[in-house]
Order: structure tokens, then sequence, then C-alpha cells
């Protein structure tokens, strides 16, 4: 390609607050439509708004944990237009003194770690929904709107133009999220709408410093669809360029079933919002004190755990990063790893049996207690029981929270590996199945497994895998 | 005398003793509303019913031997642009005839809880936009001292309720003069309070930096009695001011030892009549022989307040109007597309000042524009602001008109939005400046009209505006305090 792609990213990321940004109205998500509104968040003449404390203490922590200057005094504006969702045809918003300036987060793209660099975070109002009739805004005949949403709190990050593919622009939207719900700001789920990305994207020649025309997309609702989408729009624009033509400024719309952009409106004469100062708010006044307290607050971030999983642990790249990539995993891992000196191994089975039961049981990991696992990993080394149990009392405990030292104690889980012990009952199978031990001896060797499967089902599976190798093999 | 020519605080007395009942009172009232108001228009919804309703409840109360609000049982006129929870609230708009709140104002709700009987709701210029109550989409409100002229405006509704016997106190709103102009006009008492002093929360946002609800009253000591009880910090309004709130009808006897009294000496006095200027000397003088220093105070910025007035307030306007898009309440007209629906709504809802206002707003905030004009009316603004930290360092009180002229014509002004806008020149500064000012009462045109005097404190001194106006009202020639009503059959025994 004889272009450089330039892609900038304004994300959209709801606040985890129990009530909107300027009234006590319940932010739940799925309820029955305009249920969770009063005349504040309608917009009803005469309504004033107030600050919700806890939303700015979230999105101070937020813009904290993305290395952003938080401004002691920041200013809220009104961005005036005329649109149904908006109910008072302003959103309060931040203009010229936004709540954090700067910013960057440390991305691995394929070719090594890249610092992208923010432009501003600041904090506003979220709208209401558009529901139109037969699901497209394309040639609705009407549309219904849900209010519900309206003026729940929004944290507006914008990047600086430096990222220069979809699939950079999809590493970056992950780590982003892994951030911010380090710092508990959002749970981000793009399903539910709670982390929402624009993106603006232009290409220009190899070389040219010049930034090109650009277009925007939205409507990308999966980190999958923003990768897609902006590959898609590179194509695009690259096609429109190299036969000689115009990029156009305007708005397309990600369309996911037919897998392609498509342009909503042309940008040309572009949206006056006429901004200026709300005047039903006083500007934000923060104490130095007051940042730091939160500071204190945020926990260690995902970049300088991964650094300390490895150096502490002795980790690998790769399973460092699956630790961190879940905030609550990686705690986990570290209260267990306190009482299971085989980090390694502990490590192993986080990620791979602990994840599984975990999905299987739709258990979230930060109701498991940590000892458990360690408990039963020691069973496991000290010999105690063996892989199979092991595994059956994982999916127990994730289950119930059952002790595994206490489940093998009452059922008599413990591993058989006495040689007195087995040596009869190996006997026994061999005896009792004299066919598979013909086979075997003429060289079948499948046969040696349905025998260790005999042995294991008069055990009721605990004994000791190799121990009984040994000894069959000796015996046939 | 009849009940309805009582001051709200000679009401509050007998309705403590129980020489009267609240329901004797409000029924008073209604029949002086239901005598006069065909004639005056002041009153865009009666609502007698829920009045004698209230009224029936604290006498109850008081049978029982309740512990009672001092104002509980003195009934109330209230602007149409304070929202009154299932009652309607037009704003004096198409675009709300027939909204219903489903709140009260923090005004409203500290009224009721005072058990104060609403009488009902009353005409203004629609959204509060206008000197003369004439941009009231519904009907004009008459001037009682001559039928002929306007009441003043916005709040020209609340002030005739009052002038006429109609309330014995009102609720008004004022941005840039809406109660003192028109009280000055009908020769009461209008206050307005500090900005941030009285909650805004339910007032219809007309320029929500410079609205202020306000009191219309027969005398200081009535408008007292009424701020203590809607002063006061509102969780529910952010500019509200935090702290004490004092009781404002102690101490009212007014004593002017080394006052310092700063006579406001206008930039311009063009428009102003030759009685409006002599009225304020005399008025000066009067205070100078009673042991005030008085001097002289020019306010050099008062012409450009104007101007930046008329860019912040439709600024702010052309935003908070926008919400009347026939969406979610209020008139719709409907349309083929959203577009459509918009421009028809707004086109048909809004009168033809609301909408000069909204172009005047909208284009100050433009891009290319807005620092030529919103920013620096801002900048003025400020300006404006410390002009008056100045002459308070000076002084402890400023003394002016309240009004450049009495009572306009009918239809005098509204062809020329300008004369119109000036008819605001004296008041307006003290708005955008966010201090508290009171018109009274200041004698009489020789035309008969009332001409009114206007007093400005600093921020949050509406003790010592209550205390001056006691003062004006005991030591100063008296014209007489109510219209006569002429026009009611045989006359009546209005003048005192």
């Amino acid at each position: 390609m004889n272009y450089d792609v330039v892609i900038g990213l304004e994300i959209h990321v709801e606040l985890l607050t129990a009530s909107k940004l300027f009234c006590g109205c319940s932010t739940a998500f799925g309820r029955e439509p305009n249920s969770n509104c009063c005349p504040v968040c309608l917009g009803l003449p005469g309504s004033l708004p107030v600050f919700n404390r806890r939303a700015i203490e979230l999105a101070l922590k937020a813009a904290l944990a993305l290395n952003s200057e938080v401004q002691l005094q920041s200013r809220f504006d009104r961005k005036n237009y005329f649109y149904p969702d908006l109910p008072k045809a302003y959103q309060v918003s931040q203009y010229d003194q936004p709540l954090a300036r700067g910013g960057y987060l440390e991305v691995e793209f394929e070719d090594g770690i890249h610092r992208v660099h923010l432009e501003r975070v600041h904090l506003e109002e979220e709208a209401g929904k558009l529901i139109h009739a037969g699901d497209s805004i394309i040639g609705a005949g009407h549309s219904l709107v849900d209010y519900n949403r309206a003026g729940i709190p929004l944290l507006e990050i914008v990047t600086a133009p430096e990222l220069h593919s979809g699939r950079e622009a999809r590493y970056f939207l992950e780590d982003l999220r892994t951030v911010l719900l380090y710092s508990g700001s959002s749970d981000c789920k793009m399903e539910e709408g709670s982390l929402r990305c624009d993106a603006n994207i232009s290409l220009r020649p190899k070389g040219s410093r010049e930034l090109g025309t650009k277009a925007e997309v939205k409507n990308m609702n999966s980190f999958r669809s923003v990768e897609l989408a902006l590959d898609y729009e590179v194509g695009r624009q690259e096609r429109v360029l190299s036969e000689g033509g115009k990029v156009i400024q305007e708005t397309c719309h990600w369309d996911e079933e037919k897998k392609q952009t498509i342009a909503l409106r042309s940008k040309e004469g572009s949206s006056d919002y006429r901004y200026f100062p709300e005047p039903d708010l006083l500007p934000l006044v923060l104490e130095s004190s007051f940042i730091e307290e939160l500071s204190r607050q945020l926990p260690e971030l995902p970049a300088r755990r991964r650094e300390r999983l490895q150096e502490q642990y002795g980790l690998e790249k790769e399973e460092a990063f699956l630790l961190t990539a879940n905030r609550d995993l990686g705690d986990f891992f570290e209260e267990a790893a306190k009482e299971y000196p085989d980090y390694r191994h502990l490590a192993k089975w986080v990620q791979g049996d602990l994840l599984y039961q975990l999905r299987e049981s739709l258990k979230k990991v930060d109701e498991l207690e940590p000892g458990l696992l360690a408990d039963l990993l020691l069973l496991l080394d000290e010999g105690k029981i063996n892989r199979p149990v092991a595994k059956e009392l994982l999916a127990e405990m994730v289950k119930t929270g059952a002790d595994p030292k206490e489940m093998v104690k009452d059922r008599g889980l413990e591993q058989i590996s006495g040689r007195d012990t087995l040596l009869p009952v190996v006997e026994k199978v061999i005896a009792q199945n004299p066919e598979a031990v013909e086979n075997y001896r003429r060289g079948k060797k499948k046969a040696l497994a349905f025998l260790v499967g005999r042995v294991m089902a008069e055990t009721q599976g605990r004994a000791d895998p190799a121990e009984l190798n040994r000894i069959l093999q000796e015996k046939i | 005398m009849n009940l309805y020519e009582k001051t709200a605080s000679e009401l509050s007395r007998m309705l403590q003793s129980r020489e009267v009942s609240a329901v004797e009172v409000t029924t008073s009232f209604l029949e002086r509303i239901d005598q006069v108001d065909p004639h005056l228009k002041a009153f865009i919804t009666r609502t007698a019913e829920q009045a004698l309703d209230t009224a029936g409840r604290i006498d109850y109360f008081r049978q029982q031997g309740e512990q009672l609000h001092p104002l509980a049982g003195v009934p109330v006129a209230v602007k149409d642009n304070i929202s009154t929870m299932d009652l309607r609230t037009t704003c004096a708009s198409l675009i709300l005839k027939d909204y219903i709140p489903p709140f009260d104002a923090t005004v409203i709700t500290a009224l009721k809880s005072a058990g104060m009987p609403i009488l009902g709701k009353t005409n203004l210029d629609e959204f509060a936009m206008g000197s003369s109550t004439e941009n009231s989409a519904f009907f004009p409100t008459r001037n009682p001292w001559n039928l002929d002229r306007v009441p003043g405006g916005s709040s020209g509704g609340s002030a005739v309720a009052v002038a006429a016997g109609m309330a014995p106190l009102a609720l008004g709103s004022d941005t840039g003069g809406s109660i003192r102009q028109p009280a000055s006009l009908c020769r009461v008492t209008g206050l307005r309070p500090t900005y941030g002093r009285v909650s805004r929360y339910g007032l219809v946002a007309f320029a929500s930096s410079l609205d202020q609800i306000g009191i219309i009253s027969m005398n200081a000591l009535d408008s007292a009695l009424f701020l203590n009880l809607i002063a006061g910090y509102d969780p529910l309004d952010s500019t509200s001011l935090p702290g004490e709130v004092p009781d404002y009808t102690a101490g009212l006897e007014p004593g002017l030892e080394k006052l310092r009294v700063g006579v406001i000496r206008y930039g311009s006095t063009e428009g102003f009549d030759p009685e409006v200027t002599e009225m304020v000397q005399k008025a000066a003088s009067l205070l100078e022989k009673s042991g005030a220093n008085v001097g002289e105070v020019s306010l050099p910025l008062t012409d450009y307040g104007l101007s930046a007035y008329y860019l912040i307030a439709p600024a702010e306007a052309s935003s908070n109007l926008g919400r009347y898009d026939g969406v979610r309440y209020g008139f719709c007209a409907g349309g083929d597309s959203i577009e459509e629906m918009f421009n028809r709504t707004r086109g048909k809802g809004f009168g033809p000042e609301v909408k000069r206002r909204i172009m005047i707003g909208t284009y100050a905030l433009s891009a290319g524009y807005y620092d030529a004009y919103y920013l620096k009316a801002m900048k003025v603004r400020t300006l404006v602001r410390r002009s008056y930290e100045e002459a308070f360092k000076k002084y402890d009180l400023l003394l002016g008109a309240a009004s450049p002229t009495p009572a306009f014509k009918l239809g005098e002004k509204t062809g020329d939005p300008l004369q119109m806008y000036l008819s605001d020149v004296c008041n307006i500064t003290d708005s955008l400046a966010g201090v508290p000012s009171l018109a009274l009462p200041g004698g009489a045109h020789t035309s008969g009209l009332p001409l009114g005097l206007q007093l400005t404190a600093p921020p949050l001194r509406e003790k010592l505006l209550l205390q001056m106006a006691c003062f004006f009202e005991k030591y100063s020639e008296q014209a007489p305090r109510r219209p006569v009503l002429d026009f009611i059959e045989g006359g009546s025994s209005d003048e005192l």
C-alpha cells in the first residue's frame, strides 16, 4: 500500500455509578423503557442538575489510571443540538476546560510496545436511546425513544491520531478496557453499550506529513467489529484514492450484517454546537489532596503488574498477560501463590482448568477461595490424589466452594499407591480379563490402557497411575 | 375595611389571633379576583377550589392547636413560570399551554408546607421575555392605575394581583428587572434577592445565570415575612447559596446614622422622564436630612450592561428553550420528518419576541461570532460586577429609579423592541452583578401614575434593603396606596 493509515479513537465509557450524573435515577441496564426517569433527566422545564460526586470520583480514577493530567479546575459546557434522544436539546459536556488533559497507554502491538497518547479525558452525560422501527436508522417509518439511559455519566476519552490499523485499534481498546476495569470506573461491556468507540480514519501518501481527509466510523459494537470496520474503511479509502478520487468528510455507519461501512451524512457543513458554559453548574474545583487520595486508592495497573508477575513469580510473558487481563484473576493467583510455592504450576492450573470450570459453572473467580486451589494442588503434589481426581474436585470446588481436603477425607478419595494394596486388585483384573492380557502380549498396546481403566474402576479412580502401570507391566 | 385590603402581615396577625379564618381571608381575595380580574386579566389560571381547600385545612389545624407558620392561611399568587405539581404551568406560551408539571418548584413546596392557599397562576410575558406583559400568548394584563397602560413585565400579572388587592403576596421572577419594573409601574414593593438566595429549582428557565425568584408585596415587612419562608440553600439547585438565613422581619426599624448611600448617576439619561430624576433626588435629600451620608456614584458601564444583557440572556435562552421540540411534552405540531416536526412545533408554539431572542442568542453563540458577542458580553459582565464591588467599598447602598418612565401605553412599544428593552435600563446591571435589589413606591407622576425607587445592596444584604424600604414607607410622602378601580360599579372604598 502506498498510503499511511492514521486512526484516532473517541471512546465513550459509562461510569459504574448506581445513579445518574445529575439526578438520583438508577443506571440499571435492561429496565422497562422510560422507567428510570425523573424531571431532571427528562429535562422537564425548571429542573436543574446536581453533581453526582461518585461519578466525578470514578472519572478521576479513570483519568489517573490513563496517566492523564487531572485539572484542578474544569468546567461544564452545553453542547447544543436538536435530536429526539436529547431531552434538553443540549448535552452537558466539557469543551475547552476538560477534567484531564493528555495521558497515554502503553500497548503491545505486533512490532513491540507503543505508547499511544491521549488528547483528553472528560465527563459528560449520556443521551437517551432511539429504537427505530425496522431496526435500522435508514428508512425507518418511526422511532421510539427510551430515556432510561439519558443522564448516565459518560467518560469521553480521545486518543491522538496514532493508530495505524484496525488491529492496533483493537489491541488499544482491549488494553484500555483492562485498565478501566482495574480502575473500577466502568464495567466496559461493549454489548450493553457501556463502552463505545467511534473512529476517525484517514489515509495519506507514505511519507507525507499532512493529514488526509477523514471519515468518522460509528456503530462498532465489539472489539472484533472495530477491527473489521476500520480495515474495511482503510480498503475503501485506498480504493477511492488510488483511483484518483477524493475521500469526502463524512460519518459512516458500520453495518454488522453486510460487513461494510455505509455513509450516513456528509460532514461538509459541520454542525455548530454553540458550546457555552453551563450556567446551572458551578465550575468543578478539586483539591490536590483529593486527587492524591484517589490516586492512592487505585490498584496496581496491568502494565506494571505484568512486569512484576514475571519478576516475582518467574512467569512467562504470555502467562503474565493472561493473569492480568482480569484483575480478579490476578488477585486470585497472587493470593493462592502465598500458600503454594510452585508458581508456574499454579499459573497453569489457574489459566487452564480453573478458567474452564468457572466458565462451565458461570461463576466468577472472586467467588472462590484462593487457598482452596492451593490446598488442592498440595494434595496433588504430595501424591495424596491423582490428576483426574484433582480435576473432579476442582469442578466440585468451583461449583459449591467445598474444601478439597474435606472432600478427600469424607469420600475416601486418597490415592492408592501402596504396592500391597494395588497388587491384589491388579491380579484380580488380570484374572477377569484374559483376553485383554492376551492381546497385550500380542503387541496391542491399547489393551494396557483398558486394563488400567479396569483397575481405576475397581479403585474408584484412586490408584496412583504410575505405580499401577509399573505393577501391571510387571505382571503381564 | 375589606380583608383583601389588608397586608400579609396584618392578615397573619389576624389569623394567628383567630380574629379571622383562613377560609374568610381566602374567600375575600377570591371574590375580589372575580370582581376585578375580568378587567385587569392578571391571572392565567385560577385555583379557587384548591385555595379554599388549603384554607379549610389550615383552619382545622389551627383549631386543633397545631403550631403553624406565620403565613399559614395567607393566600398567594404565583407567576405562571414557576412549576406547580398537577397544575398547568404555561409560561404564557402556546407551546406549554397544556403542560402540567409532575413536580413542585422548591418555593412551591415551601408555600405548601407553610399552608399558604395558592389563588392562581399569574400572567407574564411569554417565558418572562418582555417588559409589559403584552408578550403573553393569551392576553395582556392591564395596569390598575390606568387600564390603557401596561403593568410592566414580565411579572405583570403578579404585580397587578397585589396592586389591585387580588392577592396579598405574589411570587415573581426577575431576570433583568421583571419584578422591579412592574412593581414600580404598579406601585407595589418588588424584591429581587441575591442570585442564589432563593432556589431556582422549578422556575422555568429563561436565562439561568440571571433568573431569580422574588417577591411582590404591599410593603417591606410583608416581603421580609415571605422571604423568611423561601430563602435558603436548596440541594436541588447547585447555584443556590449555602449559609444561614437571617430572620428578615427582625430589626427592620431603620437607623440611618452613618449609612453611606450612593445615588446612581446614569451614563445616559436619554429616555428618562424628568420627574423620575426628580423623585430620586427627593428621596436622596430625605435620606440626607435623616442622617445618611449621601454621595453620587456613576456606574459608567450601565449602557454596555444593557447590550451585554441582551446578548447573554438570549444566548442562554436559545439553549434553555431548545427542549420545547414537541417530543416529550407540550404542544406538538407533527410533521412527516423529525426536522419538520421540530420546525412546525417551534414555529407555531413560540411567539415573535421569544423567536427574536432565540435568533439573537443562537447568533451570539455561533462559531465565528462567539468571541465578538457572547464572550465580549461576558467580559462586560465581569467589569460590571467589579464596578459594583468598587461602589460598595464606598457605599452601603445604592439608590436609583426602578424604571425610567411611568407605565407606558399598551401597544406603545410593541413595534419597537429596542425601546421596549430600554425600559429595563435601571434594573439590568444589578441582575448582571447578581446583587439584591428592591423596588418600592417613590411617589406619583403628575399623570397620576406611580413612580418607583430602586435600592441595591451588596450580596446577601436583603435585610438592609428591607430596612430602607421601611424607612421610606414611614417617612416619605405617601401617594395613595391602592388604585381606584372606577370600572367597578359604584366605585369602591379603595383609597386609604
